[in-house]
């Protein structure tokens, strides 16, 4: 009697374990592969800038100033962007049109991250050497972002490519976010006069904030973790430069770039501490983010 | 502020919204069409059936790469669908402790986890005991990534499904493991199988975590216990070659590419759209 019932929970548990198991796994797996290297390196491996595979000498420094600078330059051209999509999406589309115009948006986050790497690299990579290169140093050359000759790969490329690719991302959260906002309170908006923009403002951006936060964040978590299409873009140059034109790495290039010439124990174990060093980033962001937001739809 | 102001306002940043969507929906069309017009050129019925050829000499195709990803494809689909199914029944028929608010969570940081860290994991786990890169390596690293966005539809999909339907069962002595096979997950079907349509497009698409488990082969090949080509590592091969007969050849694959993934979004959206209607 009820055997079927207890076995059938039992799958159940093991399933969710699994889920819960991968985790825990990865990080005790990436941490005990990485021992070498840490006992070898110490916290010398994330301020050193030198990577030389002959000399056994690792430094992270360049790839995880390069990851941090493409998020971020995504992040800012992204942002601005994906919410006035989500105000567009959930505000003025006429809501008979919505889903499809949704899906257009969403679909940005269907196209493989390959796809976008090939733009980058054949298409954005031309246009950035020849066009936008030149334009920003003629108006903005006074800046030290945009000293230097622009090589069309480098941590520009990467940063447009990223944010085009993190756009679906954050306007799809901040769009379910606003359109939780209470159809009275826009109303009530309203009624006291204020025009549509007032509206959207006062009252939809003032109730999301910290949705879109939160939305922008998962973004970032994103850019932070995308591989293929930035080691295609970013010019794959061991190097730190505030210069946004010039080529670098970042912690997923180096990887991929490495992994298959690696041959050496300590060369992988320094490889799998970089992964770990994303691992504990990402999962600082994405779980920040995720806890603020899950704790918010539970407490509703 | 007076009135003229507060409208000429209200006009500006209302166009500059509608741009924003356009900006994005002019990025996708232009990738699109990139794609499009750089791969059509190189596309026939050669690329389908012929193997890799070395760069210089013309023709050939990537057959073996098609297959290995529908390959690879199903390897993860018969791992990742059961257990991801199963996840998503945990956490909303018999979840409410620890373990359900856990799978929740990692579930959603798992949704959006850098896929290079899960092939390196692959890698050590599989890989190296193996001591060769293989079909299955990469099929169980795409399950992987499948997992969490089949767990998340299943949940959603059951949470739809009212008590009254599960009591009205229970009180025809039904057992509670055939009402959930019988009743609740049939009833939720097709929010799982677009969550099924979804993850199987996502996996399709991903080359990062295969660069560490399948690898690439330029021969066909059947056997899980050995490297196996995909259409994405040899996208990403070709296309940072300086070849340029085997960069044309990454822009018919990755034509190829783009358009299984798309129809399998484009009829994941109509589905959800009928299954709204009703």
């Amino acid at each position: 009697m009820r055997i079927g019932d207890r076995i059938f929970k039992i799958l159940a548990v093991f399933s969710s374990l699994i889920i819960v198991g991968l985790v825990i796994g990865l990080f005790i797996e990436l941490l005990v592969t990485s021992i070498p290297s840490i006992k070898k390196f110490g916290i010398k491996f994330i301020i050193d800038t030198v990577w030389d595979p002959v000399a056994e000498k690792f430094g992270a420094l360049p790839a995880i100033y390069g990851t941090l600078v493409t998020s971020l330059i995504s992040l800012l051209i992204s942002f601005p962007i994906s919410i006035g999509i989500a105000i567009f999406l959930s505000e003025l589309s006429p809501p008979f049109f919505r889903r499809t115009l949704s899906f257009i948006i969403e679909l940005l986050g269907a196209v493989p991250s390959l796809i976008y790497g090939m733009w980058g690299l054949f298409t954005l990579s031309p246009l950035i050497q020849l066009k936008v290169g030149p334009f920003l140093q003629n108006i903005l050359g006074f800046l030290p972002f945009f000293q230097g000759y622009p090589t069309g790969v480098g941590y520009l490329n990467a940063g447009v490519v990223l944010s085009i690719m993190i756009i679906p991302t954050i306007s799809s959260l901040s769009r379910e976010v606003f359109m939780a906002v209470p159809m009275d309170q826009r109303e009530a908006g309203y009624a006291l006069g204020m025009t549509k923009w007032e509206v959207i403002r006062k009252v939809v951006l003032g109730n999301a904030k910290s949705g879109i936060f939160a939305a922008g964040i998962l973004g970032l978590g994103r850019a932070l973790g995308e591989a293929v299409a930035v080691t295609m873009v970013i010019g794959n140059f061991y190097n730190i430069s505030v210069s946004l034109f010039s080529p670098g790495v970042t912690i997923t290039s180096v990887i991929i770039n490495e992994f298959v010439e690696a041959v050496g124990g300590l060369k992988i174990s320094a490889l799998i501490e970089l992964a770990l060093i994303l691992f504990i980033i990402t999962f600082f962001v994405m779980g920040f983010a995720r806890y603020y937001i899950l704790r918010r739809i539970e407490n509703k | 502020m007076n009135y003229r102001r507060r409208k000429t306002t209200n006009y500006i940043m209302l166009g500059i919204c509608i741009a924003a969507f356009f900006i994005g929906a002019i990025f996708l069309f232009w990738i699109l069409g990139d794609v499009f017009l750089k791969g059509i050129k190189y596309i026939n019925w050669k690329l389908f059936v012929e193997l890799p050829k070395p760069p210089g000499i013309p023709e050939g195709g990537f057959g073996n790469a098609i297959l290995g990803t529908f390959i690879l494809t199903i390897l993860a689909s018969i791992i990742g669908i059961p257990i991801g199914i199963m996840a998503g029944v945990y956490v909303t028929e018999y979840g409410s402790g620890k373990l359900a608010w856990w799978t929740k969570f990692l579930t959603e940081i798992l949704s959006s986890f850098p896929t290079i860290i899960i092939g390196i994991f692959i890698y050590i786990l599989i890989v190296v005991p193996m001591k060769t890169f293989s079909a299955l390596s990469g099929g169980i690293a795409l399950s992987i990534i499948m997992l969490p966005v089949i767990a998340k539809s299943t949940e959603e999909s059951i949470k739809m499904i009212p008590v009254s339907v599960r009591e009205a069962s229970y009180a025809l002595g039904v057992p509670k493991w055939r009402t959930i096979l019988r009743i609740v997950i049939p009833s939720a079907g097709s929010g799982i199988v677009t969550g099924i349509m979804m993850s199987i497009a996502r996996i399709m698409g991903e080359t990062a975590p295969l660069l560490f488990t399948s690898l690439n082969n330029n021969y066909w090949s059947y056997k899980l216990n050995e490297p196996i080509g995909s259409l994405t590592v040899l996208i990403f091969n070709y296309a940072t070659s300086p070849y340029e007969d085997w960069r044309n050849m990454a822009w018919a694959a990755a034509l190829i590419l783009v358009f299984i993934v798309l129809i399998l979004n484009i009829i994941a959206h109509i589905y959800t759209g009928k299954r709204e209607k009703r």
